[in-house]
């Protein structure tokens, strides 16, 4: 055999070709049995019924068996565990039948010294000039390692399926307290109030957060009943403790001194006291007093403001404007911090609007952003005087869903009116999601 | 419940001759006949069905409380029978599909008027004076040699595809996938089939018999075939020149032939 390493090779080239030549000579020597008998992995032929007639020397040493025991005496599934052999049986067997060929099969073989090797199995269907299947050949790959390594596969995958069964739970238990958490910083439902409507919103940003608005509406007395809704700074479970804390010293200061400017002034207190030190804390809020009169059919409203967004008034006829109770200051930020009141009176048809600023700044635009505004605000409700406290939010349910994800921060409403007609107080209404 | 779509039922054969179903047993479908379908389509109307689980049934009827019985895969062919109103239908049942025909002929004698049992075992496990050929150790390894190839299969292995005789273009892909199974569905079967002792059913028969063994059978050795003849009272015995479990894919013509004798000997 030559080797053909150019058209005229010089000299050198051609001592070259000629030691080549011979490392391939010796190469060829390793003959076509010997490859067979010590081939890297093990070989073996049956006939058709299994019978082994012909099988390799590496696969004999792998299972410490003797060519005259096996050959002409014992078929493939002999040399496999009684599994395995039942695998082959109603697996191996009938594919290699149907079609002629099949490779990979992950079967287990029996040592003389009782001993397994896992293996991995090919086989392939002779076929004889007409056709006719003579014989089956077999090759079998020691697979001990990808053995472990699959196993060890299957134990992470069993253990990351575990880790995350128990994520879930966990998970979900968290979810349950945070919504009891939040059930408990909003009032269920708001008490009827005699020839008033109100209606609620409420929506948390982040489904596994603990939103930081909140609001309430209770009675004082037979004639009085307060209200408020404002936002703690910051969101989770921090923010849920302040806005806890808000909730219950307005209530408490409310039935003490009902007036909104003392209330507002008590809470600054106790949130300042509070908060001193490394972790400061503050909130918004407009804290108000609403008084019906069963003879006028009219409701007055006196509210004080700390650094909240002024309330909206919107009349019957379409009148529209912020109640401004200037110069409020964040509750809590300062030690002494003063707070203004302004008052008005509803009469039928007209709507009172408190609203956080996830509403006012959701951005809009293709960007996002824009913000939505205080004026655009104020457009829509104008768009909707005349209806009803549970319609007007309705409406700016209808808004904020049309933003969509431009709205990225809590959002709570409280709207509080007088039906046109004097017919009956109705329920509150809850919008919460 | 559509129980044609449900257990894959695929009708051939002569459309006016007597009915002869043909059921399947662990590890593979319908396809196991293949070679059986061509010898009695002749003169006899074949019916070919896959258990629910198996092949191209239903997967979304599986249900492990069912299949975890025998009774279960019995209650298919009783459904089988039901749906294409059959009478004195032949039963060939093979491996596993033997005992659940004595089940189903037990439950609807009018349905199935006789049995073939191809290398049927009604129980592999070695009890007291019974040799069924198995430990339950064994078992329990054949259900570990399944888990570790179902590892290396369930990824490249597609759902198996409908099995249709009709449709001649799918066979490649077929054969590739005929015995393929979901791993969770196969545990249930092969525990049911290796596990379960039904030898005080045998009693129950009625009907014809023919069991069918082979030569040389790992699964069912010759003395269950010898077993299951004497607890059927005017049971046929025939054992074939096959080697392995499957005679009607090693042996086919030896195995059709028995099947044929057998069939014209009950006019």
């Amino acid at each position: 055999m030559t080797f053909p390493l150019g058209d005229a090779p010089e000299p050198s080239e051609a001592q070259d070709a000629a030691s080549t030549d011979a490392a391939f000579t010796a190469l060829l020597e390793d003959s076509v049995d010997d490859l067979y008998e010590s081939a890297p992995c093990g070989y073996l032929s049956t006939l058709m019924d299994g019978t082994i007639a012909k099988i390799n020397a590496t696969l004999l040493g792998r299972l410490g068996l003797e060519r005259r025991d096996v050959v002409g005496h014992q078929r493939f599934a002999d040399l496999l565990t009684v599994g395995g052999k039942l695998y082959h049986e109603t697996h191996f067997a009938p594919l290699l039948q149907m079609k002629g060929a099949i490779s990979g099969i992950a079967l287990e073989m029996k040592k003389a010294d009782g001993g397994r090797i896992p293996v991995l199995v090919s086989s392939v269907v002779k076929h004889g000039g007409e056709g006719e299947p003579l014989l089956i050949r077999t090759t079998v790959f020691d697979a001990c390692d990808r053995r472990a390594y699959e196993e060890e596969l299957q134990r992470r995958k069993q253990e990351a399926e575990r880790a995350h069964r128990q994520a879930e739970a966990d998970r979900a238990r968290l979810q349950e307290a945070l919504a009891a958490l939040q059930q408990s910083l909003l009032p269920a439902s708001l008490p009827a109030v005699p020839g008033v409507e109100t209606a609620t919103y409420y929506h948390t940003a982040a489904p596994d957060r603990l939103g930081g608005d909140f609001y309430d509406l209770f009675a004082l007395d037979g004639e009085r009943w307060a209200f408020f809704l404002g936002d703690v700074c910051g969101k989770g479970p921090e923010a849920a403790a302040v806005t806890s804390l808000t909730r219950y010293t307005l209530r408490a200061a409310a039935l003490h001194d009902p007036d909104p400017v003392t209330a507002l002034t008590t809470l600054n207190t106790v949130l300042h006291e509070r908060c001193t030190g490394g972790d400061p804390r503050y909130c918004t809020a407009i804290f108000g007093i609403l008084t019906p009169d069963p003879e006028t059919g009219r409701a007055a409203v006196e509210v004080a403001s700390g650094g909240h967004p002024p309330a909206l008034v919107i009349r019957a006829d379409g009148g529209t404007d912020f109640l401004p109770t200037p110069g409020g200051l964040l509750v809590g930020a300062l030690p002494e911090a003063s707070f203004t009141s302004a008052t008005t009176t509803l009469g039928p048809g007209d709507t009172l609007l408190l609203y956080t600023d996830g509403l006012t700044e959701a951005r809009t635009g293709p960007d996002r952003a824009e913000l939505y505004g205080d004026r655009a605000l104020l457009d829509f409700v104008a768009g909707h005087a005349g209806a009803s406290p549970q319609g007007m939010v309705e409406a700016l349910t209808g808004l904020l869903e049309s933003l969509g994800d431009g709205v990225d921060d809590d959002t709570a409403l409280l709207a509080v009116g007088v039906p046109r007609t004097l017919a009956s107080s109705r329920p509150a209404t809850d919008h919460r999601r | 419940m559509d129980i044609r779509r449900r257990n894959n039922i695929q009708i051939t054969g002569r459309p006016d001759g007597p009915t002869v179903v043909l059921a399947h047993g662990f590890g593979c479908d319908q396809n196991m006949w293949r070679l059986t379908v061509p010898a009695l389509a002749e003169h006899y109307r074949v019916v070919l069905f896959d258990y629910v689980g198996s092949g191209g049934s239903d997967l979304s009827a599986w249900e492990e409380t069912r299949y975890s019985v025998l009774s279960g895969y019995a209650q298919d062919v009783v459904d089988v029978c039901e749906e294409l109103d059959l009478r004195h239908a032949v039963f060939v049942g093979h491996s596993v599909s033997a005992m659940a025909g004595v089940l189903a002929a037990h439950a609807a004698p009018e349905r199935i008027g006789a049995l073939v049992m191809v290398a049927p075992s009604p129980c592999y496990i070695d009890s007291d004076g019974y040799r069924g050929g198995f430990s339950a150790e064994d078992i329990d390894e054949l259900l570990a040699s399944l888990e570790s190839n179902y590892l290396g299969w369930s990824a490249t292995m597609a759902p198996v595809i409908m099995g249709n005789p009709e449709r001649p273009e799918l066979g490649e892909e077929l054969t590739n996938s005929f015995c393929a199974t979901d791993p969770d569905i196969a545990r249930v079967f092969a525990r049911t089939t290796f596990l379960t002792d039904s030898r005080d059913d045998l009693k129950t028969v009625t009907a014809p018999t023919l069991v069918l063994e082979c030569a040389q059978d790992v699964i069912a050795p010759r003395e269950v075939g010898a077993y299951v003849h004497a607890a059927i009272p005017g049971s046929t015995l025939v054992t074939l020149p096959a080697t392995g479990h499957c005679p009607q894919l090693s042996a086919p013509e030896a195995t059709n032939t028995a099947i044929l004798d057998f069939l014209r000997s009950l006019r």
